[in-house]
């Protein structure tokens, strides 16, 4: 056992030297190759993903489109490094990409131990409800006696314990190996609901063989935000990467999109004066150049843009905004103001 | 005196012979033989109509989007349809598949002539393929010289990508698992026992770590910059991890060369390498082909093992089409496509080695 403990402190050194040693750097290295290396996830549903021609999109993509917008102000200058949960964090910390925005849930352990930061949560997720409609449920807390289909060893089967236990609830498990099973389980009536992150309910009902007679329910047990996360060591990327999501989410909330852009350049609010780079701090607080924050509008769109196209009503997945609406409309998504 | 005359054989009772025969003797020869046959029977009635009505019966096959499947019971074939490219290439630029293309038809047209009994120079041909090809052929796919765009390697996949590591594996894990193998039976304690170590290390750990290893370890100790390309690092993990398998493989050949024939070799006063070259390794290979092809089948399939280091191998990029938001939920047809594709590759390699074992048979079998 403490040898094994030797060993990760040794890893863990040899990371955060990694890291170290190219502090400050990480700008300077993107501009010089000319793009932002971006590791995302190797498929998931209106995150990342990529059509038959090779082009990748998804609210995580549009997250590196954003910083390669700011930075070059073409939101084309990306390279994707598809990348499975378990090597997500070495690629990061190796140097072998700039960042990861890859559905990663924010934790203490995670911002803490392994020499990575977390830049910001452009998904509110957490673990929902899927119920057959039939069933005539409005609430998870009208589920007392239901059986779910639940993936075996998951955190998800230990949130969903906890809550019925906190709620004086009974239920009964069924229990399935992969996701794929619990679905098809669900969709043949083996239960009466299912369990897993939001996000990924509405892809799973598409799978149903109707999805039209289920329904995600609209709570959420268990709080998994989502974020692009940097190496640690390095706050001007760190910066960069924070204030590219940022700007999207001011831009919603001054009402500028890609689409109204060009007429808000004249727009007398200093607000959307200062976000569009015209007064104020501009972008040398950034290191960028003026027009950085117009760029990501112009080129991926505010952050309701992206969210609406990728996993929203423009999407397949139809995902209401749910915590993930701006602040000032019931939600969560806030950013601190560009001034 | 009259002359016997044997009265002619009756014909076999029709029970016995054609159609009916054959069923009597193969399927119910005997009660518990019939009660098997009846079941099997049963099992493949209740099996095979739903699977051929599915794929052929009531499928789609005309359309290019996800409405034209919108009312098929069967399977939606429209969906591997409109990504065959890319199940093939990767994310290869499409201006540039032809350079693909190329290369595996250059394989090809240079591989026939080893398959012409006539042909005077195969060897000096093999050696070409084997030592000048590899080179053209990477070229060709990694460009980047002769005015050829440059390919990362990130952006290789599909099948190509999947031919190209079996490809690899396949070509450098024989001669090294051959050197292992004599290096396991030879006298010198080092050159045996740095063998016995390697042998015995690579098989004692799974694919799945090694590959993992390569990707996940390696990084993070070596320097800052050095980026070791992911494709390499999996190309060398896979082949010194065949190698080791391959090695056991050729030694059991050796093995069952008696020892007439070592003790033949050396009487002729052949050299070691002579002695092997010339009379053991010919005998030994050929008794192991069906080992050695083994191997190789089940390295073909072990490729797909690259998905978790984010290679898109032909299975890792039809996996990651099912992710795409416009196609969700065709899954079985992907899979399905994916096992054809395997299953037609493996079958026609135990097909060439049940050829070659025929060829080669020259009586030492009883």
């Amino acid at each position: 056992m403490k040898k094994i403990h030797v060993f990760a402190s040794a890893l863990a050194l040899t990371a955060a030297m990694t890291s170290n040693a190219f502090a400050g750097a990480t700008l300077d290295s993107v501009k010089k190759k000319g793009f932002v290396q971006c590791g995302v996830s190797t498929g998931l549903p209106g995150f990342s993903s990529a059509d038959n021609k090779g082009n990748w999109s998804g609210l995580d993509v549009d997250m590196c489109r954003a910083v390669a917008a700011a930075v070059f102000g073409d939101s084309g200058k990306v390279k994707y490094t598809p990348l499975t949960a378990k090597e997500r964090f070495t690629a990061l910390q190796s140097g072998e990409i700039d960042m990861l925005p890859r559905n990663t849930t924010w934790t203490l352990t995670r911002d803490t131990s392994l020499g990575l930061n977390f830049a910001g949560v452009n998904y509110y997720d957490g673990q929902g409800f899927m119920v057959n409609k039939n069933l005539g449920v409005k609430s998870a807390l009208e589920l007392d006696g239901a059986s779910f289909c639940i993936q075996a060893g998951t955190t998800t089967e230990l949130n969903l314990a906890d809550y019925f236990r906190a709620n004086n609830m009974q239920y009964t498990p069924v229990t399935f190996d992969s996701s794929d099973e619990t679905v098809k389980a669900f969709d043949a009536g083996r239960c009466d609901a299912l369990t897993s992150d939001q996000s990924q309910l509405y892809a799973l009902r598409i799978k149903l063989g109707n999805p039209d007679g289920a329904m995600v329910l609209p709570e959420i047990i268990s709080k998994e935000p989502l974020g692009p996360v940097v190496a640690q060591g390095d706050d001007e990327w760190f910066n960069i990467v924070r204030w590219s999501l940022f700007a999207m989410v001011n831009a919603e909330e001054l009402g500028i999109s890609s689409a109204n852009v060009g007429e808000k350049m004249s727009s007398s609010d200093p607000n959307v004066r200062r976000l569009l780079g015209l007064e104020g701090i501009k972008g040398s607080g950034l290191g960028l150049s003026d027009d950085w924050a117009v760029n990501i509008v112009k080129q991926v769109g505010n952050y309701g843009e992206s969210f609406e196209r990728n996993v929203g009503a423009g999407s397949s997945l139809k995902i209401s905004r749910g915590l993930n609406a701006l602040w000032n409309k019931g939600g969560l998504q806030y950013a601190p103001p560009i001034r | 005196m009259t002359e016997h005359t044997p009265h002619p054989d009756l014909a076999p009772p029709a029970s016995a012979v054609g159609f009916v025969g054959w069923l009597r003797s193969n399927l119910f020869s005997s009660p518990w033989n019939t009660v098997l046959s009846l079941f099997s029977i049963y099992i493949l009635y209740l099996a095979i109509p739903p699977i051929i009505s599915w794929a052929f019966l009531e499928s789609t096959w005309i359309g290019d989007t996800r409405e034209a499947c919108a009312d098929t019971a069967g399977a939606c074939w429209v969906f591997v349809k409109v990504r065959m490219d890319q199940f093939m290439y990767g994310f290869y630029p499409e201006s540039e598949y032809w350079r693909i293309n190329l290369a595996f038809g250059l394989l090809i047209v240079l591989g026939i002539p080893l398959f012409i009994k006539r042909f005077q120079h195969k060897g000096k041909l093999a050696a070409f393929i084997l030592v000048f090809y590899p080179i053209i052929a990477f070229q060709l796919f990694s460009g980047g010289n002769f005015g050829l765009e440059h390919v990362e390697t990130s952006r290789w996949g599909g099948l190509s990508l999947t031919l190209v590591l079996a490809g690899v594996g396949i070509v450098a894990s024989l001669p090294l698992g051959v050197v292992l193998a004599l290096g396991r039976r030879s006298q010198m304690p080092i050159v045996k026992s740095v063998c016995v170590v390697f042998i015995e290390f690579w098989r004692g750990v799974p694919l799945i770590t090694v590959l993992f290893m390569s990707s996940v370890m390696l990084p993070l100790f070596l320097p800052e910059g050095t980026n070791f390309d992911k494709l390499l690092r999996a190309m060398i993990g896979i082949a010194l991890f065949q190698s080791a398998y391959m090695a056991e493989v050729v030694r059991g050949g050796l093995a069952a060369i008696p020892k007439g024939q070592y003790e033949a070799a050396e009487a002729l006063g052949l050299s070691y390498w002579k002695s092997m070259g010339l009379i053991i390794l010919p005998q030994a290979l050929k008794l192991v082909i069906p080992g050695i092809v083994n191997t190789f089948i089940a390295l073909f399939k072990d490729t797909t093992l690259v998905l978790i280091i984010g290679l898109f191998d032909l299975l890792a990029i039809i996996q990651q089409a099912f992710a795409d938001p416009d196609w969700l939920g065709f899954s079985i047809e992907g899979y399905v496509f994916a096992a054809s594709i395997f299953w037609i590759f493996c079958f026609g390699m135990s097909r060439y080695s049940m050829a070659l074992e025929k060829k080669l048979h020259t009586g030492h079998a009883r």
